[in-house]
């Protein structure tokens, strides 16, 4: 029983690493046109560089016909989009000073992190 | 401006081309980014350039481009709807596949009490139930375990990790029965296959019933969308052709006939016409349109035909404004929504640690099979918690409060300013123009000598015709409306201060104040008493005088709107107080108050001083809501907790404020609480159905009631509770579309 115990605490210390304490480093640079893929639960990629202070467009291209997925929200952007099923939308983003700005569905199942450097 | 546009190539037929179109254009001065797709011939160009410009360019190098037409609202309102139905039939048809082989084990396993592996024959019987389970499981539960899978590496976590993890859990112990029997004591040699298929049968069902809630959600947007007509009639070299709506150029002239919809936007040329405006603005009552006057895309032509000259088109209409801002609205979310995204975000690895935790504590105090129960509750922890109620619990509200309110022509900005109207305590009315109509208008001419009425505004209107003042121009309009025609004056003279005179036909004409008569020496008699009863009633009287004998008393006045009284008590009777701020003399304004039931008025203020009036009511803990034109008091209304603008018909500044009323009635303003406080309200029902649903049902899940009562929850009513738990959520949200604001 130790054993299973210990094997158990171990699982809930991994779930606490891995979802909330663990941070991607890989992260791509975001060129103009960045294209995020919405499919199968995940946005791809779901963390960006762009650089600081200056505008840069992106697009969505939904290809999961789930609901969940057909509302983009930047929360601190004030952005919101609605993304039709195969196809991509443009999202502008405006200059924004460095930091880290997440994006989401509707729902918080999707979830992205824009990093401004 | 930046834009972005894509062209269709015709030509290019080597990766030369390529490099070539795009020089050629990246050559264009204020062109960005050119970026050629040569498998489907298209190239996508960002910059200020004109895309003419860009065109020409292309051709120049040797090749021919089109400009490819946006995506409109119409056809991704269509195109969502096929993606929508496809994936409904999918759900449904996903959900019979798995149910049909649930159902019939769940029956087995009711009729018989028997699900357990015991001998060699029911072991071969239930591991080839269990492939075939698995083939449901791959079929019509793909898209959970792939999306858990990819969410996974991603380190996040969603519904579909939640499903993925209880129903695989359970399809594994019971495969692990079936393959090793002798591991487990005889009482856990339970199978679960029943409750993996049904889990994932009702699970495709209630995502297809919401689908199809959802759907109606968003009708008020749909219709929105649907007032766009898709051609329109334009003259060209002297005949009338119909063209695709977005072929309109500005200043086209396009006819309507009655009982079409308007196309675009644009002024009145030739006819006159009255117009059905209510679906934009709310407004009832259809609108006379002649010469010079605007009409605006989407609304109908009820009777004449008429000509107008395009002057706004494509997303520059009204109608396009509307949409885009409604849409903005319904994405956007409202504070009250905050805690539950706080609560999603750690949700679902919240609910893996409860489930791991459940278990442990089954196999270390609980009753043997401990391994059994150990697994259900498990699962049944993972299967019943319910994410996607709480994340959808404020976006749907919102998403028919903002619809509901743009079909009474409230346009709302945000959900920020959707919940603050909800919790108004003061409501600040600018009077000219919100509480009145805004147009100096005559009420009252009143004989005092020998020439009657109609005489008397001839005689008036000729004098005034030479003046600019406003009142003047209310006695010329008076005039106009009774087709009275004025005489041509002469020697007109403005005495400041006082009023003005001219000659006609020999007689002299005086048309002023007080002061006026008395500097001329004209006796008024006891007219003076009439006057100043006039003015108690607000309005402005002033004396007319021919050949230096007074003729009559004429009184101007701002009309107060037929319905700003009932539309005040409304407001006041949601609880709110209700204020009138106006730059106006005293007199005026403590009549107009008096007469719509203000009790608290301020007169004489400026514009700043309004500015400072709204601070010190929000000092005192008031939350205050500002309603005018949005044009002279955008100061007030940038500063008030709400702003409201109000307008007339299309014209409103719909982006000078939070809220934006499409019609100059203020029972908009009083709609627009309404809607604001029943959507709230129905935000809070969802959310707190939401948090009670999964407060309640985790630990009744973990297996909280079983030393008390002795059950366990089954995993297949969990996976019930939680596929109809969104429904619900979304069902609610959908009793606001038959919520009625107004009362009048």
């Amino acid at each position: 029983m130790l054993l299973i115990n210990i094997a158990g605490f171990a699982f809930i210390a991994l779930i606490i690493w891995w979802f909330w304490l663990y941070t991607p480093k890989t992260e791509m640079n975001a060129k103009a046109g960045l294209v995020i893929k919405v499919q199968n639960g995940v946005y791809e990629p779901a963390r960006f560089k762009i650089a600081a202070d200056k505008a840069t467009a992106i697009y969505f291209e939904r290809i999961d016909p789930s609901p969940c997925a057909e509302t983009v929200i930047f929360p601190d952007l004030q952005i919101s989009e609605s993304l039709t099923l195969n196809e991509k939308v443009r999202v502008e983003l405006p200059a924004l000073s460095a930091g880290t700005y997440p994006f989401h569905c509707q729902m918080q199942m999707y979830k992205g992190v824009l990093h401004v450097e | 401006m930046i834009q972005t546009h894509t062209l269709m190539i015709d030509g290019a037929s080597c990766s030369s081309c390529v490099v070539k179109i795009e020089k050629s254009i990246q050559a264009v001065d204020g062109v960005e980014s050119a970026s050629m797709n040569f498998a489907d011939r298209t190239v996508s160009v960002s910059g200020t350039a004109a895309i003419e410009t860009v065109v020409q360019a292309v051709k120049t190098a040797g090749y021919n481009a089109t400009v490819q037409a946006g995506n409109s609202d119409d056809e991704a309102l269509d195109e969502k709807e096929r993606s929508d139905t496809a994936y409904y039939h999918k759900l449904m048809r996903d959900m019979v596949i798995a149910l049909g082989l649930g159902v019939p084990l769940m029956l087995y396993g009711l009729i018989t009490g028997d699900m357990s592996v015991n001998t060699d024959v029911e072991r071969l019987s239930w591991l080839s139930i269990g492939l075939v389970t698995l083939a449901v499981m791959i079929y019509s539960g793909k898209h959970f375990y792939t999306g858990a899978w990819h969410s996974f590496r991603n380190h996040s976590a969603n519904m579909d990790t939640l499903i993925a993890l209880g129903t695989g859990t359970a399809w594994l112990y019971s495969m692990a029965v079936v393959i090793a029997p002798s591991v487990f004591p005889e009482l856990a040699r339970h199978v679960y296959f029943e409750a993996t298929a049904m889990i994932i049968g009702l699970i495709n069902l209630g995502m297809a019933l919401e689908l199809r809630a959802r759907g109606r959600t968003s009708e008020a947007i749909k219709r929105l969308i649907g007032l766009q007509p898709k051609t329109a009639r334009v003259v060209r070299d002297s005949s009338e052709i119909d063209i695709e709506i977005q072929d309109v150029q500005l200043g086209d002239i396009i006819r309507v006939r009655p009982g079409e919809k308007i196309p675009v936007d644009g002024e009145v040329t030739e006819g006159t016409t009255s117009i059905d405006e209510s679906m934009l603005t709310g407004e009832p009552m259809p609108v006379e349109k002649k010469i010079r006057d605007q009409v605006a895309a989407g609304t109908i032509n009820k009777s004449g035909s008429f000509l107008f000259s395009a002057n706004k088109v494509g997303k520059d209409t009204a109608l396009a404004q509307i949409i885009s801002m409604v849409k903005r609205a319904q994405n956007s979310k409202p504070p009250i929504g905050r805690l539950a995204d706080v609560i999603s975000s750690y949700f679902v690895p919240t609910i893996m640690i409860i489930s791991v935790l459940s278990a442990l504590v089954w196999l270390n105090f609980g009753p043997q099979p401990s391994i059994a129960y150990a697994i259900v509750t498990a699962t049944t922890v993972l299967i019943i918690a319910c994410p996607c109620a709480l994340g959808l619990a404020t976006p749907m509200s919102v998403m028919v409060g903002v619809g509901k309110a743009a079909e009474s022509g409230v346009l709302i900005r945000n959900g920020e300013s959707l919940q603050t109207a909800s919790k108004i305590t003061v409501m600040v009315l600018d009077k000219t123009g919100t509480i009145t109509k805004g147009a100096p208008a005559v009420t009252d001419i009143i004989e005092t000598g020998t020439y009657q009425e109609k005489e008397i505004l001839r005689l008036a209107a000729s004098l005034e015709a030479g003046s600019e003042h406003p009142l003047a121009q209310a006695i010329v309009e008076s005039a106009q409306q009774r087709d009275i025609k004025q005489a041509k004056t002469s020697h007109f003279k403005a005495i400041a201060g006082q009023g003005v005179s001219a000659q006609l036909d020999g007689h002299t004409l005086l048309f002023g104040n007080e002061k006026l008569m008395n500097a001329q020496n004209i006796s008024l008699g006891d007219n003076a008493a009439k006057a100043q009863a006039l003015a108690t009633e607000a309005k402005t009287p002033m004396y007319f005088a021919v050949d230096h004998v007074l003729q009559a008393i004429i009184a101007v006045a701002d009309p107060i709107k037929e319905d700003s009284i009932a539309a005040i008590q409304r407001l006041q009777k949601q609880g709110i107080k209700v204020l009138m701020l106006t730059g106006d003399n005293r007199d005026t304004a403590k009549a107009i108050a008096q007469k719509v039931g203000v009790e608290e008025f301020f007169a004489e203020v400026l514009p700043d001083q309004k500015v400072e009036k709204i601070k010190e009511l929000q000092s005192q803990g008031e939350i205050v809501g500002m309603c005018g034109d949005g044009i002279n008091d955008a100061p007030a209304l940038a500063l008030a907790n709400v702003g409201f603008a109000i307008g007339t018909g299309t014209d409103v500044a719909i982006e000078s404020a939070d809220i934006a009323l499409m019609r100059g009635s203020l029972h908009g303003l009083a709609d627009a609480i309404a809607i604001s406080k029943a959507t709230l309200d129905n935000i809070k029902q969802n959310l707190f159905g939401a948090f009670i649903y999964n407060v309640a049902g985790v630990p009744i899940a973990a297996g909280l009631l079983y030393p008390v009562l002795g059950v366990l929850l089954n995993p297949v009513i969990a996976g019930a509770a939680m596929a109809f738990s969104s429904l619900t959520v979304v069902t609610n949200a959908n009793r606001l579309r038959l919520f009625k604001a107004s009362s009048h």
